[in-house]
């Protein structure tokens, strides 16, 4: 009897021990509703695919900032992950070339985000974008009728918006006109509006031009005027992000600089309080863009299942699958043959769709150079260094042009300390 | 009506004493058998060689886990690049601690290149002064109140204490939602007629909220400490202080002060440790603003090794060693005070 107990518990151990052989563990972070889209499409996979256990880990954004890049170092992580450090993070990422079922069908679909998240030089498919985003403005538009000012056209440039934004501010009596994220990507858009290229002729960073100190500078004055919101760039030291957007579902500014991925949070947070449009980039001097990015789906090369892995990420990017997500979460889809059919986002509300359209039409005016951004080794390293010093002259800790020469300098450093 | 039993005939009580017995079987089994190698250690090592071999587990855990952990940093404050394994990072010998001590200045952190370590090693220094001295004082003042014949006195202690068993993170949010500017202060000020003002982003609001914070959260932890001193101070003394009719200043001064003491510097080296070592409470308040007002040594580590990109551990490191030189001073004052104590109690 006994025997026959241990050989029972031994078998129950060794299916246990199989069933974890097919897990796939996925690391996924959710700025709105997307998470629980998500966990439905694997719940219908693993319906669909009985021997495959798909684990969706929810983590917060810091976690996949901070944590996960250490992990990865370690040689440990997730089997799958959702990351915006696409292009950093790249020597970590699995070849699904030799997996997936059809790769052909990868590059003809996400081939021209493929560059964003591979390591320079090699034709690996490493995932796809979950989404596509691109930084831009949102207007409170029940606070500027309220105001009795018109808002800005297409062509408006940051001074104009700031002008208009300064009215409606003094006419309504909130704290600040306009509002930005805490954010290096975020103000990389206007910089280049301004002029601004980052990239050196070697490749590696480039000191600030006359373009970047142009609306740097600008951007510090307006904090300092109180223009421009000072409390999100002042809350945090070194190169934490910080978001705006609360600041602005509360009806406290009535222009916010941020993206595209803010259009289902507000739909969801701002519902019928007020009437709210986005509005584009602003123009600078040289061209009136916003920043792409996104978040991408990435196999991780240290999983033990790659198999499984590229199963579900075969699944994932199907464009059947690719368009509901897209059309649930209200993310701007990556996918070419989804994009080329349309999308019909899920919302009853016009806001939502005129704003989605609004980001859609952006698109046309991305300068080339933005378009690089995403893809480019050390656009991270500026991004800190923009967002510290930055935050630092804003506070009163330094001048603006300490702040561009510190920037510099942090930056040759920190290629130096690379070894690259 | 039923008649009691003679003894001879009432059940025999359980022996609780042979249940016992029963059960220590295994332990006097195990022992039995331990009994021959530990006598023949014994016999081959003295006593000496017994102490050292029943420490050996403990020091195996402080080996792995401390000194460990401390070698490695050693290393890695001596290496460069930004990959995360050693034999990945190249030897760049001091070249890190070089780089912090890169200073025209020591005293104006903007003319150093690592910058932001100036500024945290000042923003820590003034922190420890004014937190330190403060907790003190006012668990002290707690310590001396709790420690009269008070209503609902264990309600009071327990109201103080309170704040010790919350999460440095809860503690963090909730005063972070009391100061932002919708917050719960600006909510209460707003009817008398004061504007909402954004407390947190105020340089020297930031930097006091930060002490009053850390102060409201540790301090019930001190004053326990120092209210088991003044309960172990004999009341005689107090009762013969009296009846000489000394002032009670004279009594704080001259009986309960320097009878608190021992306890008083164990507090001290204690909060200072913990001074130093700030960090969870204040990265969810302030994040370390405005600007670098409120970054403290250990979130320069924490953003230096794990942050900013790319990453440098190397520097982290380093950071961090120079900060372990600090807490090693504070560990040895703390030491020193105890066998002091310990010394004028055995005279």
């Amino acid at each position: 009897m006994a025997l026959k107990s241990l050989l029972a518990a031994s078998a129950l151990a060794l299916m246990a021990t199989t069933a974890q052989a097919g897990d796939v563990r996925i690391m996924w972070y959710s700025d709105g509703i997307e998470g629980e889209v998500f966990q439905d499409l694997i719940n219908r996979f693993m319906k669909e695919n009985p021997g495959i256990n798909v684990i969706v880990d929810n983590v917060a954004y810091s976690v996949i900032k901070e944590q996960l890049p250490v992990q990865l170092e370690a040689g440990n992580g997730p089997d799958i992950a959702r990351v915006t450090a696409i292009k950093d993070l790249a020597k970590h990422w699995l070849d699904l070339r030799p997996l997936v079922a059809d790769a052909k069908y990868w590059d003809d679909n996400f081939g021209a985000n493929a560059d964003w998240m591979r390591p320079d030089g090699s034709n690996q498919i490493s995932g796809f974008m979950t989404q596509l985003t691109l930084t831009g403005g949102f207007a409170n538009k029940t606070l500027f009728e309220q105001a009795g000012i018109p808002l800005p056209g297409p062509k408006a440039t940051w001074d104009e918006w700031a002008a208009a934004a300064k009215k409606v501010a003094a006419s309504q009596q909130i704290p600040y006109p306009m509002a930005m994220d805490r954010s290096g990507h975020r103000i990389t858009g206007p910089n280049i509006s301004f002029g601004a290229n980052y990239i050196g002729k070697d490749g590696k960073p480039a000191p600030l031009d006359a373009g970047a100190k142009a609306f740097l500078g600008k951007f510090i004055d307006w904090a300092k005027d109180g223009s421009m919101s000072k409390d999100v760039w002042v809350s945090a030291a070194g190169q934490s992000y910080r978001a705006a957007a609360d600041d602005f579902i509360n009806g406290q500014v009535a222009y916010y600089y941020a993206g595209s991925w803010q259009v289902p949070n507000f739909a969801k947070k701002i519902g019928t309080n007020f009437d709210w449009v986005a509005t584009g980039s602003p123009c600078g001097p040289t061209a009136c863009t916003g920043l792409p990015g996104g978040a991408g789906l990435v196999a991780v090369k240290y999983t033990k299942n790659p198999k499984e892995v590229a199963k579900v990420m075969d699944y994932l990017a199907r464009k059947d699958i690719v368009k509901e997500f897209s059309e649930r979460t209200l993310f701007l889809p990556a996918h070419k043959g989804v994009i080329a059919e349309g999308v019909n986002f899920k919302s009853d509300s016009p806001l939502v769709k005129e704003a989605l359209n609004n980001f859609v039409n952006a698109t046309k005016t991305t300068s080339d150079l933005a378009l690089k951004m995403p893809g480019w080794r050390w656009s991270d390293t500026m991004y800190g260094a923009i967002v510290t010093r930055v935050g630092q002259a804003i506070a009163g800790e330094m001048s603006t042009t300490d702040a561009f020469a510190r920037i510099d300098s942090d930056v040759a450093e920190k290629v130096k300390a690379s070894g690259l | 009506m039923a008649q009691p039993k003679p003894p001879s005939e009432r059940p025999a009580a359980p022996q609780r004493h042979d249940w016992l017995s029963v059960l220590l079987q295994p332990v006097h089994l195990v022992m039995g058998l331990a009994d021959y190698p530990l006598r023949y250690l014994q016999k081959k090592t003295g006593i000496g060689g017994m102490a050292a071999f029943f420490l050996a587990p403990n020091m195996l855990i402080f080996a792995i886990f401390v000194l460990l952990p401390l070698v490695i940093n050693l290393i890695y404050s001596v290496t460069g690049g930004s990959a995360l394994f050693l034999d990945e990072r190249s030897f760049v010998g001091a070249d890190q601690y070089r780089q912090i001590f890169d200073c025209t200045n020591y005293l104006d952190p903007m003319s150093c290149q690592e910058d932001a370590f100036w500024t945290a090693v000042g923003n820590t220094f003034w922190f420890v002064v004014l937190q330190v001295s403060l907790m003190i004082l006012v668990s002290l003042i707690t310590a001396l109140i709790l420690n009269r014949e008070l209503i609902g006195r264990s309600f009071w202690r327990a109201v103080f204490f309170f704040p010790v068993l919350l999460s440095p993170v809860v503690v963090g949010l909730i005063w972070r939602w009391i100061l932002q500017r919708q917050g719960l202060l600006n909510s209460m000020l707003y009817p008398l007629g004061f504007e909402p003002y954004t407390w947190l982003s105020d340089r020297t609001f930031a930097f006091a909220a930060v002490v009053g914070v850390s102060i409201w959260a540790h301090m019930g932890f001190y004053t326990l400490i120092l209210l088991a001193g003044l309960q172990a101070i004999p009341k005689d003394l107090y009762e013969a202080a009296e009846m000489d009719g000394t002032k009670p200043a004279r009594i704080f001064w001259r009986i309960t002060l320097p009878l608190l003491m021992p306890n008083l510097l164990v507090v001290i080296v204690l909060a200072l440790i913990k001074a130093v070592q700030v960090f969870d409470e204040v990265f969810v308040l302030t994040g370390g603003g405005p600007g670098t007002s409120t970054l403290f040594l250990t979130q320069y580590i924490y953003e230096t090794g794990f942050v900013s990109l790319p990453r440098n551990a190397g520097l982290a490191a380093a950071a961090s060693i120079l900060m372990g030189l600090v807490l090693v001073v504070l560990t040895l004052l703390q030491l020193g005070i105890a066998r002091k104590n310990e010394n004028k109690g055995k005279r």
